[in-house]
């Protein structure tokens, strides 16, 4: 079993490293990938190991989005000249410029929205169920709105991403920074929260997720772990909104980066697709879901969001368990479950 | 007082919300899309040369029916479920009706221009539309016409016996299913009604439904569920706030303002019930 792991990492890692080179049409495709599966996974720590359903943690990846390329430029430029110049490039990065600026950015776009989470999960964690859901989706898109009537950062227009600097190697080179750039960040989310739910962490998300009220009894201060749990997600959706805002290079803020139509419910469908609660359903439907979707984009094109509305609901109607947790029911031992036949039948005739 | 007229408005799409949510446990997200859809049904019998007001009375009709349809097809699989599916299931139907919308009216803003001129009132100096005030009397109408539905009639009792204990009700003879329905469908009608007022007061555009579910939720979230005049006080509240928020802060920030209104309701109760140790369920 151990063995039989380690060899599907190795091959997943061998094949990410390679893929650039083996498919080089769809380099860019599939680092949006690596962050959808980024977006399902933190999503997952709420609404699969936590039990809190968010609508919300797009507001986190809008602020790292924002933040990263703001602070790219305005390392170097003043801000709101670039913006009031829309997009007309008066401004030009040096290569090392470029490099210090996205550095810099990067990491502000997961710290910033980490203490944007610790400041407002007071407040917000301590809503349940469905008040949770519309409180977070509320947040979402006010964050759109409010963002898209600040003039610093191009109001309505949106703002540009710095362009990749001339002299270093044209497109191709960009596009394989940022794909290794998607790809370390999606790894490091995976072995972060692989290594989370193995520690006491873990088992208390799930104790909040499983019954809050008795997880508080025991002693466990459940509002201090749901606000870690939130700040975790938001430190890793920043840094993939960061990404995201340089790869597409355009920033607008109800389209791209507060989309709490398109990106905000995506999170919560990949995850549900593939199976929430688990470590790698959200990766299994992040990539399922993605072809899926590029599928309905090739094929049904200006149809599109019809097929994603329809695509929606029937995933929910048919498939709330998602795809891991029909495998789950199949093979419990798979799982590590130990199943007594017994007790399921005696449950079984019970329902 | 433009408000106050607004807030009636939103006052009847809110009793819709209650109704879904109280007796059937479910958030409808697509309430904003139902509006807007019986909206364009009054907007096409202005285009064919009828008067729009007249789409209070067809666009209830239409929108039951389409009610019925999307509950047989969607929404009985979610209804005994989690309420977070509901809430997915009906995001999806959203984003569903709102592309449809687009493609069939096309993305352009729409008004059916009704002609019915203004009232001037105090000496001028206030003016007020006659549309808006004609929508103000429509919902009031319909919001009484249905207390007095619910009250008297048997699908009435039905529903409130259901409301109160949906397995004790089936277990007296009461057909759930067929009260689920029919709620589905009537609150359909009561969107289809409202968007035949704001077809003709205000604006159609595909995408704007969302606001529209968001402030509903928030009436009967401050009202309380089945609270009808609460529903219909808070709307007014709601329309009166905007108003000023509109004036205040700019045309821009007026969803904003809205949405985060919301967010500050939920912690503002939140803080208030963690002092009993209570929450929000």
């Amino acid at each position: 079993m151990r063995k039989n792991n380690l060899f599907i990492y190795s091959l997943i890692l061998v094949l990410g490293i390679a893929a650039p080179f083996l498919f080089p049409a769809f380099k860019l495709q599939i680092s949006f990938m690596w962050i959808l599966v980024v977006l399902a996974l933190t999503w997952d720590v709420q609404g699969g190991q936590m039990g809190y359903n968010s609508f919300g943690n797009i507001l986190f990846f809008g602020i790292g989005m924002y933040m990263c390329a703001g602070v790219q430029i305005g390392l170097f430029f003043p801000l709101h000249e670039w913006t009031a110049s829309g997009g007309e490039k008066t401004f030009i990065h040096t290569p090392s410029q470029y490099f210090q600026g996205l550095f810099v950015g990067l990491i502000l776009a997961g710290v910033v929205p980490a203490i944007v989470a610790a400041l407002i999960g007071y407040g917000i964690l301590g809503l349940r169920g469905q008040y949770f859901a519309i409180c977070t989706l509320g947040l979402g898109i006010a964050a759109g709105e409010i963002a898209s009537g600040i003039e610093l950062i191009g109001a309505g227009q949106g703002m540009t991403a710095p362009p990749w600097p001339k002299g270093i190697g044209g497109t191709e080179l960009r596009s394989q920074f940022f794909y290794y750039l998607c790809f370390v960040l999606m790894v490091v989310t995976f072995i972060f929260l692989k290594w989370a739910y193995q520690t006491r962490f873990g088992l208390v998300l799930n104790a909040i997720r499983d019954n809050e009220d008795k997880a508080e009894a025991m002693g466990i201060h459940t509002m201090r772990y749901k606000i870690i749990g939130w700040v975790v997600s938001a430190f890793f959706l920043g840094i993939a909104g960061g990404l995201m805002g340089n790869m597409i290079g355009y920033i607008e803020p109800v389209e791209i980066a507060f989309a709490g139509a398109t990106y905000g419910v995506f999170m919560v469908l990949m995850a549900i697709l593939g199976g929430k609660g688990t470590l790698w359903g959200p990766v299994i439907g992040a990539i399922a879901f993605h072809i899926f979707k590029e599928g309905f984009w090739i094929f049904f094109l200006g149809w599109q969001y019809v097929a994603l509305g329809a695509l929606i609901v029937f995933i929910v109607v048919f498939f709330p368990e998602g795809i891991m947790g029909s495998l789950r029911e199949k093979f419990p031992e798979r799982f590590g479950e130990v199943v007594d036949e017994a007790d399921r039948k005696a449950q079984v005739e019970l329902k | 007082m433009d408000g106050i007229l607004l807030g009636t408005l939103f006052a009847l799409i809110a009793y819709g919300m209650a109704l879904q949510w109280g007796v059937m446990k479910i958030i409808n997200i697509a309430q904003g899309e139902l509006v807007i859809l019986g909206g364009y049904i009054a907007y096409f019998m202005y285009t064919a040369g009828i008067h729009p007001a007249l789409g209070v009375i067809v666009s209830p009709i239409i929108m039951f029916f389409v009610g019925l349809f999307l509950y047989k097809t969607v929404i009985n699989k979610v209804v005994n479920r989690d309420l977070f599916f509901s809430i997915l299931a009906t995001f999806g139907i959203s984003i569903l009706a709102q592309q449809l919308m687009n493609i069939v009216f096309g993305a352009d803003v729409v008004v059916a221009q009704s002609n019915f001129g203004t009232t001037m009132l105090f000496d001028n100096s206030v003016t007020l539309p006659n549309a808006k005030i004609f929508s103000a009397l429509v919902s009031i109408i319909f919001i009484i016409i249905l207390l007095i539905y619910m009250k008297k009639s048997k699908l009435g009792h039905a529903i409130r016996a259901t409301a109160q204990n949906a397995r004790a009700a089936k277990i007296l003879g009461v057909d759930t299913e067929k009260v689920y329905s029919a709620i589905f469908g009537i609150n359909a009608a009561l969107c289809g009604v409202a968007g035949a007022l704001i077809a003709i007061t205000f604006t159609l555009h595909p995408y704007i439904g969302l606001p529209y579910t968001v402030r509903s939720f928030m009436i009967v979230i401050v009202a309380g569920l089945g609270n009808l005049p609460g529903v219909a006080l808070s709307g007014m509240g709601l329309g009166v706030f905007e108003e000023f928020a509109d004036y205040i802060l700019g045309t821009e920030f007026r969803i904003a303002a809205v949405f985060l209104l919301l967010v500050l309701i939920l912690v503002y109760r939140r803080f208030k019930l963690s002092r009993k140790r209570e929450y929000l369920a």
